[in-house]
């Protein structure tokens, strides 16, 4: 991911929005740390964003996670001005948005962050191709343009043969779709998802999850994705965003949320998370306690199994990677049968592999039948590290407990 | 209490604007004469049978073979009451009035769907018109225009006026919060959500409200008879002063007879018409594969497919 030079795509810096007459009464009593109800109870006002700031970078795929009431649908408004903060800032490549004329706000809103919505928003009257092509209408493109783009986006989400039917002919799921492919039409930057498949079935809720993760990989967009999925956010995001009262309470990748949450708050919504499916063998990774290498003394390393307890060792050539593993009792008849330097007739195949991004759900079955622990290697087979059995079994049983149960 | 001269107040700011602005009561008199005239001449004087298969064609085509029947027998029993030129004469005072007030009214419901004030200022004051007495109107229409067709059209649009502005708003309010907040993150500019969003979403709403304007018209122009404008009106109010049932009983039959009519064919505006859904049907049957009535299946392979 982006270095320190590259600008992030979406920078939001102390966004906070209050919902009433009393703004500036409210903002301070909430720059001194006064609670959401409290400021309601003294202004009247709703403090629904408060001092959340994050960066995004090109690509990424960004979720911000909270509850109802959490303020994260009034936090994606903010990020496009549909909402106007009350204060804070929101760049997008380095523009802050607050500083646009209503003109170049509706440009940027055009060309450059397209939304996905909840309920979809389509318009009724038009046909899929029509909505598919909304945004180049007001853009003024001409129409042969136009036609091609939105068949481009609903061939992209796999609904160009139902282009000249109705929004109201459609499943929920597809209709889902022309909202996506409405956005991708427009080709803009970043994409903007409020809760987007909050209003499927679960199957086709899979369903358009898969989807997008296929598109992300093709089109490599800039994605803010609103959820109230816990299981959602650890799928699709690459960062998380926790939202609780309108307040960030944790940023992190999934992983790191789940092994380490910030408060009970988070822990209570990690629990629910089928963990084996989140973290990763990269996640669980450990620097394995000993390697050994061909051409090594064999007497070496015997006694280093000694004192290390194990019974086999990776075996790893010059370029790191694995070229077996060595057994004590292979080792020791190389010795009895004075073979002194670690060589192919000593190395055995038992031994497991997997690459770091695999979940450990396709993993654990691997863990524990051999006398090296599982091994970790990169594209071209070279050891980046174990996953020792102690190892898969603490992530596991790490859970926090639920309050009260 | 203090005395408070109310009414004088009224009655010197109407001689102020007589003497002010003569000038336009003239100019809007002269055009309403004119408007009416055309249209009584136009639909008056050609033989009835024309006309007849002219509204039958057009409630067919709107509504359906129901309304056309309906239609044939209802102005073939208007003929035979020899109220025609009568009944056309209300309808032409009803069309213009019904016109006029749905341009004054759609708009102010328009505004007041996008501003606050409007709304609020727009609120009583289209309450107190609703429940001031049909009579009321009269008073101030005389008092402008005199007597004859031309007070009369005023009277019928200022009392018509209300349902337009009312619909109107609320169709635009009704219209989903999110389609409408979907154009703005698109960039749309509040000129191009009010056409292509707002308005043809509100259109069943705001068509709801013309067909109101009809049917008040209609049922004021009736009550305008009392200032001398020609037509229904005219006949039952003969009726009444004569206290003659038999044709203030055909006078108000003819008047129901055309409400019927104009309410069924206002009824059905911002819906599918006959015609249209004929249409439409053909076009689907056209465009799709015969075979493929179902909806499609899920695609299994969205991307790059």
């Amino acid at each position: 991911m982006g270095g320190l030079t590259v600008t992030p795509v979406l920078r939001a810096t102390g966004l906070t929005k209050v919902f009433g007459t009393r703004e500036q009464e409210a903002l301070r009593l909430a720059s001194d740390g006064v609670g959401r109800e409290e400021i309601h109870r003294r202004t009247g006002g709703t403090l629904a964003v408060h001092d959340v700031g994050f960066t995004v970078e090109r690509g990424e795929l960004f979720v911000i996670m909270g509850l109802s009431g959490s303020g994260k649908s009034t936090l994606v408004r903010l990020l496009n001005r549909l909402i106007e903060p009350s204060a804070g800032t929101v760049e997008v490549d380095g523009e802050d948005l607050r500083a646009l004329s209503d003109a170049d706000l509706r440009t940027l809103r055009n060309e450059k962050v397209s939304m996905v919505f909840q309920h979809f928003a389509l318009l009724p009257h038009r046909t899929v191709r029509e909505n598919a092509a909304y945004a180049l209408k007001i853009r003024g493109i001409g129409a042969a343009e136009q036609r091609e783009r939105a068949d481009w986006a609903l061939r992209t989400v796999g609904l160009l043969e139902r282009a000249d039917a109705r929004p109201d002919q459609l499943s929920g799921g597809m209709q889902q779709r022309v909202g996506l492919a409405r956005a991708l039409a427009a080709d803009s930057e970043v994409l903007l998802m409020d809760e987007p498949f909050s209003a499927l079935d679960p199957l086709i809720r899979r369903d358009m999850q898969d989807l997008l993760v296929r598109l992300q990989t093709e089109l490599h967009k800039t994605i803010v994705f609103i959820t109230h999925d816990l299981n959602e956010a650890m799928r699709l995001g690459d960062r998380i965003l926790m939202l609780k009262d309108g307040r960030t309470v944790q940023l992190g990748t999934g992983p790191e949320i789940i092994s380490a949450p910030a408060d009970d708050y988070v822990a209570d919504f990690t629990s629910d998370v089928d963990r084996t499916r989140v973290l990763t063998a990269g996640d669980l990774l450990r620097e394995p306690r000993m390697t050994a290498r061909l051409g090594q003394s064999t007497g070496d390393v015997l006694r280093a199994l000694g004192a290390a307890e194990a019974n086999g060792v990776y075996v790893l050539d010059a370029d790191q990677r694995i070229a077996g593993v060595a057994r004590d009792d292979l080792l020791a008849r190389a010795l009895q049968e004075g073979r002194t330097a670690v060589g192919p007739r000593e190395l055995v195949g038992d031994y497991a592999t997997t690459a770091p991004d695999r979940p450990l759900v396709e993993f654990v079955h691997l863990v524990g039948h051999h006398p090296v622990p599982l091994g970790v290697v990169d594209d071209h087979g070279r050891l980046m590290g174990v996953v020792p059995r102690a190892a898969v079994l603490d992530a596991l049983a790490a859970v926090p407990a639920r309050r009260g149960a | 209490m203090p005395d408070i001269p109310l009414g004088r107040w009224v009655a010197d700011l109407i001689d102020w604007l007589l003497a002010t602005v003569p000038w336009l009561f003239d100019a809007v008199s002269a055009v309403m004469q004119v408007l009416v005239d055309g249209l009584t001449e136009v639909l008056a004087t050609a033989p009835p049978v024309v006309w007849i298969a002219v509204f039958t064609l057009v409630a067919l085509v709107v509504r359906g073979p129901g309304l056309a029947l309906y239609t044939v027998l209802a102005f073939l029993l208007v003929v035979s009451l020899e109220l025609w030129v009568e009944t056309m004469q209300t309808l032409a005072l009803v069309l213009v009035a019904a016109v006029i007030a749905t341009a004054i009214g759609v708009p102010i419901g328009i505004l007041a769907a996008r501003n606050h004030a409007v709304s609020v200022v727009a609120r009583p004051v289209l309450d107190s018109m609703q429940t001031t007495p049909v009579f009321v109107y009269l008073i101030p229409a005389v008092f402008f225009f005199g007597v004859g067709v031309v007070p009369g059209v005023v009277a019928t649009i200022l009392f018509a006026i209300p349902p337009g502005v009312r619909l109107t708003e609320l169709g635009i309010r009704q219209v989903d919060r999110e389609v409408v907040e979907a154009a703005h993150a698109f960039g749309a500019r509040p000129g191009q959500i009010l056409r292509e969003v707002q308005l043809p979403l509100a259109l069943p709403s705001i068509m709801a409200g013309v067909n109101q304007v009809i049917m008040l018209a209609l049922s004021m122009v009736v009550t305008a008879g009392l200032l001398g404008a020609a037509g229904l009106g005219a006949v039952v109010v003969r009726a009444v002063t004569q206290l003659d049932v038999a044709s203030g009983f055909e006078g108000g039959l003819a008047v129901v007879l055309l409400a019927i009519f104009l309410d069924r064919l206002t009824a059905g505006f911002g819906q599918p018409t006959a015609l249209s859904r004929l249409l439409r049907a053909r076009t689907r049957r056209s465009a799709r594969p015969v075979g493929t009535e179902a909806p499609a299946p899920r695609s299994k392979e969205p991307v790059g497919a």
